[in-house]
């Protein structure tokens, strides 16, 4: 139902090769995310799956037809914009009835799913009002009501909690995610933020400069990246990565460990180093340690972590838990 | 910066600023209120006039003398008939470069602009041989043509610049929606575009009303505005100023109105995006 | 946004807009220079045939012609003169608080939406006349002659009021300048130390330069073509010391029924319309950028 295949697909902007050449697999009913530092194409691909930008190579089949050349009105995907892009003359009725409107539905169906999806979303008592009046999250609601009623084949979003507040975001993700489980169609899903990334996917897929750099479960790019920019791009505070002799004693280029998998000890370790920096969370500390001979490291703590700048302390990588990396950057 | 202005102050710049304001708007005052005198007062000394009965008698005259109802109707019909007629030809070119634009855009839209700098008399004995050798001098219908034309690249310029501020994602969304280009144009852009297009709509009506080569120089009687309704009192025959007067505020009134309205498309018009 | 399928519609949507414009440019222009290489007369049309530069060459070293093109620029340059530093004096002021300032811009304002055939009879009859006009009335009370304006200083008189009627558009411009001036800039300023003066010199004129350069080159590409004002107070007399450029080549060709002549002028005026548009069109050029 919402299976969408990318073979070779490039995007050239110009003479630059935004996306050199990709190939991806969707399945139908998946929670994917593009994730990436900006620039990375995660947003050009998004649209050239919507049919809003012309592929410059490749196919995009969605459920096995060849959709590549198809206008994005026909390709029966609807989009969940960064900023909403609502129709501000029209009402929130008409906004969700727009697309029910263009399909040609009658009217006593184009409010009977109206009416529907605006329950599911909780705007039902905001139908009349228009898009100015509404608060972020209220838009956002009814940016993504107007997609829901189209029974789409997938749903696309375009950074959509990019513009809301923290607390905001974090109830939108949550309500995103359930959304997912009670409609089982396939979720396309851009961000940059890697914590959207991990807690939201089934399936997550790092980019940069428009090429794949991984595709897996959250888990497994968590426990077995592939490079090192994933290894650095996923996971929050970035892994420490370490190079000289202490990789090349375990025969890599680049040894990489997460803050919060070195053990701390005030007495006895592997590195040696002062405290630079502590950040209290309440529940964890973050300590920026200088280690001699390698330079800066982040160490995650216990909330209650005595340690202070200034300090000197012993840091242990756990061993089971390092990854090494070769020459070219990639796993070993 | 909400800082204290001194009263002192602001008691200055108000005397002063209302007193040089009265004075530019004095010419359009005087007349106005000439208007309403009787000829014999209106050439009086000024306090002798300002003193001297009020009267509609010469807005009377003027109606009487000439067919004045003609040449405002003229003035309404080509105004709006050009303005009607350009928003047709441009509403789908600006559209095309604003959402769609090619490599060049912009230096088409620079030479749109450019035609509106050539200066009209350098047409001026084609124009007027080719209207007489096909029957358009003195007709409205082509005055309408020649206005339209020589504000074409201003209409074009003010909706395109309307239209590029509509955000292009909530067109992206329409597409997404289902609609094609015809819904597109007709459910979400021209909603969203009508205060734009109302804007250049005013912007081009005065513009056309207070056109001042070419309605005088392609009519004489029957299609003449009020541009040219006017220019014949360049040489009248006896006592006229009060006359001139009334046909003068009447003229005027209804752009005096609609400009103070639309303050800002003139920016935005005629400085061609130089100045925001 | 600009996929295969929007391309070819947006090329049939700009088409009819740039056929015209390109007809209404090429076609009478053409004709213009075909006509100026020719002798041709509405008096006696009979008598036509191809004269190379003959017309260019009468209507240059016609004495009228330089008096013409000095008149068009002292028109010029006089109406600039009076606008831009009227125009920033009066921005300044109005960008002043006071009370009534919605009032003051409308009356400032309204000049420039009055027509052109009106606003110069106003000052013609009203005004400017030496027996019935205000001035004259002025005068007389003062115990002086009346002077008679339009007749010993046409040009001046005219500059006075095309003036007068831009002087609202060049002020609306530059006020609208100076209301965008960056606020918080000044406010660094004054922390730095800066007086009202220096912030005047080292902030507002470098802003306002660029609205001034606008106002300038807008404003010059109408003033080249003044012709109603002249056309309905002194018909480009006494003489030809109001004529300009646009009212010699309207007298040749409809005055004087000379085609041939009045069509070199007109191709002359275009050329000179051209040099200044040429910068015009540079300054445009770098917003479209923006």
């Amino acid at each position: 139902m919402g299976k969408i295949t990318l073979r070779n697909v490039t995007k050239k902007f110009g003479d630059v090769a935004v996306i050199p050449s990709l190939d991806l697999d969707i399945e139908d009913g998946e929670f994917v995310v593009f994730v990436g530092p900006s620039g990375c194409g995660k947003s050009t691909l998004l649209r050239l799956i919507a049919g809003l930008e012309d592929t410059s190579g490749g196919v995009i089949s969605i459920d096995g037809t060849d959709a590549t050349d198809t206008p994005p009105a026909k390709r029966g995907l609807a989009m969940v914009f960064q900023s909403y892009a609502l129709y501000p003359h029209m009402s929130v009725r008409k906004n969700i009835a727009f697309p029910l409107k263009m399909a040609g539905l009658a009217p006593s169906e184009i409010e009977r799913k109206v009416d529907a999806a605006a329950k599911v979303l909780n705007l039902t008592s905001y139908l009349d009002r228009k898009p100015g009046q509404l608060s972020g999250g209220q838009r956002q609601r009814v940016a993504i009501g107007r997609a829901i009623v189209r029974e789409p084949k997938a749903f696309l979003f375009d950074e959509p909690l990019s513009n809301l507040d923290a607390a905001l975001r974090g109830n939108m993700r949550l309500e995103i995610t359930e959304l997912h489980q009670t409609l089982k169609t396939t979720m396309i899903y851009v961000t940059h933020d890697q914590v959207e990334a991990m807690t939201m996917a089934d399936k997550i897929v790092v980019l940069q400069a428009g090429n794949i750099e991984q595709v897996g479960s959250p888990l497994d790019l968590y426990h077995k990246p592939a490079n090192i920019f994933v290894a650095g791009f996923i996971g929050s505070p970035r892994m420490n990565l370490i190079e000289g002799a202490d990789a090349t004693s375990l025969g890599a280029k680049t040894i990489g460990v997460r803050p919060e998998h070195i053990d701390i000890s005030m007495d006895r370790g592997t590195w040696t180093g002062r405290v630079s920096v502590t950040e209290h969370l309440g529940s964890d500390t973050f300590l920026h340690v200088s280690v001699d001979g390698i330079g800066s490291m982040t160490v995650r703590g216990g909330g209650d972590i005595a340690a202070r700048h200034g300090d000197t302390v012993y840091l242990t990588p756990q061993a089971d838990k390092t990854h090494r990396f070769g020459p070219d950057g990639r796993a070993l | 910066m909400a800082r204290k202005v001194t009263q002192t102050r602001k008691r200055v710049v108000t005397v002063l600023a209302w007193s040089i304001g009265f004075l530019i708007f004095f010419p359009i005052l005087w007349t106005v209120l000439m208007s309403f005198k009787s000829e014999g007062d209106a050439i009086k000394g000024p306090i002798d006039m300002l003193m001297a009965p009020w009267t509609l008698e010469s807005y009377g005259e003027v109606q009487h003398r000439s067919n004045y109802g003609l040449h405002f109707w003229n003035s309404v019909i080509i105004s709006l008939g050009s303005t009607l007629l350009a928003l047709i030809i441009a509403i789908p070119a600006a559209w095309a470069m604003a959402f769609v634009p090619g490599k060049r855009t912009k230096d088409l839209l620079m030479w749109m602009l450019s035609t509106k700098m050539m200066p009209s008399v350098g047409v001026l004995i084609p124009m007027y041989l080719m209207f007489r050798d096909f029957g358009l001098l003195d007709t409205r219908t082509g005055l309408v043509a020649v206005l339209t034309l020589i504000n074409l690249p201003i209409v074009v310029w003010m909706l395109y610049t309307y239209f590029k501020e509509i955000p292009g994602e909530i067109l992206e969304a329409a597409r997404m929606d289902g609609a094609g280009l015809r819904s597109e144009i007709l459910y979400v852009l021209t909603p969203m575009a009508v205060p734009g297009i109302a804007s250049t709509m005013l912007l081009n009506v005065i513009l056309a009303w207070n056109e001042a080569f070419w309605t005088l120089q392609l009519t004489t009687s029957s299609a003449a505005p009020l541009t040219q309704f006017i220019a014949s009192y360049s040489s009248p025959e006896g006592l006229f100023y009060a006359k001139l007067s009334a046909a003068s505020t009447m003229a005027i009134a209804p752009i005096l109105i609609m400009g103070w309205f639309s303050q800002k498309q003139l920016v935005r018009g005629l400085t061609f995006g130089a100045v925001k | 946004m600009a996929t295969k399928n929007s391309r070819a519609a947006a090329r049939w949507m700009v088409a009819p807009s740039v056929l015209l414009l390109f007809a209404w440019m090429i076609v009478p222009l053409v004709m213009t220079l075909y006509f100026s290489f020719q002798r041709y007369n509405l008096l006696s049309p009979d008598q036509s045939g191809f004269v190379g530069f003959d017309n260019y060459y009468y209507f240059l070293t016609n004495p009228a012609f330089f008096e013409a093109l000095t008149n068009t620029l002292t028109l010029v340059l006089g109406v600039l003169a009076i606008t831009i530093f009227g125009g920033i004096g009066l921005a300044l002021l109005l960008d002043q608080p006071f009370w009534g300032q919605g009032i003051v811009r409308v009356l400032v304002i309204a000049p420039f939406f009055v027509m052109p055939t009106v606003s110069a009879l106003v000052w013609k009859n009203m005004f400017m006349n030496p027996v019935n006009g205000m001035f004259a009335h002025i005068a007389k009370a003062m115990g002086l002659q009346p002077y008679d304006f339009l007749a010993h200083s046409p040009l001046a008189s005219i500059i006075l009021i095309v003036a007068w009627q831009w002087l609202p558009f060049s002020t609306l411009i530059l006020l609208t300048a100076l209301q965008s001036l960056d606020r918080e800039q000044q406010e660094a300023a004054e922390m730095d130390g800066a007086s009202v003066f220096a912030r005047f010199a080292y902030l507002t004129i470098p802003h306002l330069t660029r609205a001034v350069t606008v106002v300038v080159l807008i404003q010059t590409i109408f003033l080249l073509s003044v012709f109603a004002e002249i056309l309905v107070t002194t018909n480009g007399g006494p003489g030809t010391a109001s004529t300009n450029i646009s009212y010699l080549v309207y007298a040749q060709s409809l005055l004087n029924y000379d085609v041939g002549g009045g069509s070199a002028g007109g191709i002359i005026a275009v050329i000179l319309a051209n040099i200044v548009a040429f910068f015009v069109m540079r300054m445009i050029g770098k917003n479209l950028d923006a």
